[in-house]
């Protein structure tokens, strides 16, 4: 087993409704597949960066999770064959980044108002 | 007796080079997070290039996460790949 978190990026066209049954999708798929789902958070609307397929904002989404290995890649598939999703990257934590993902839980846990405001600096 | 009292109009500019050091190393981070882009900012310049090691003092092992971190973010779209006057 080994550690994962996973940011997708999904198209500002969705409802509020869609972009839930896409989240939901992939929370399910993954439960499928036999991972563990230790955290998840929506970032919400974010002004991207630089314009994605000719969007300039995006649905945010995290999910950090257990899962074996051989998982990953039929999940990675599942993004690409996605039209809804624009972006996504998956990384495996190593222990410095479990513990920081950690404390920085606790931290958003303590301030909730830290959340929007991460929002407001995209 | 002259240059006894030799007076300069201007104090001697001393090189007092301020000590580099790696601001990871000193306050003992050891993960660099690619989902805060306003951190990353700092070790960028104005196009969103990557400041170089000389001038920003961090060690070798954390330059090279931090540019990794850097790249993620990108990738992201938290942070240009390329701008024009950032900060």
């Amino acid at each position: 087993m080994n550690r994962y978190e996973t940011v997708f990026i999904m198209t500002p066209v969705l409802s509020a409704e869609q972009v839930a049954e896409t989240v939901e999708k992939y929370r399910a798929y993954l439960k499928d597949n036999g991972a563990t789902i230790d955290h998840e958070e929506s970032w919400g609307l974010r002004k991207l960066a630089y314009p994605i397929q000719k969007k300039s904002s995006g649905f945010y989404q995290l999910f950090e999770f257990e899962a074996e290995a051989p998982v990953i890649l039929p999940f990675e598939t599942e993004f690409r064959r996605d039209e809804r999703i624009i972006r996504f990257l998956s990384t495996r934590m190593d222990k410095h980044h479990t513990v920081y993902a950690e404390s920085r839980r606790n931290k958003s846990s303590q301030a909730p108002t830290a959340a929007p405001e991460t929002a407001e600096e995209a | 007796m002259a240059d006894k009292n030799v007076r300069y109009l201007n104090p001697i500019s001393i090189d007092t080079q301020k000590e580099k050091y790696c601001r990871f190393k000193k306050k003992g981070i050891k993960y660099i997070d690619y989902k805060d882009a306003s951190f990353l900012l700092m070790l960028c310049n104005e196009q969103g290039k990557i400041l170089p090691r000389r001038l920003t003092g961090t060690s070798l092992k954390y330059q090279r996460k931090v540019a990794q971190a850097i790249k993620k973010a990108r990738h992201l779209a938290l942070m240009p790949y390329v701008a024009d006057n950032l900060r």
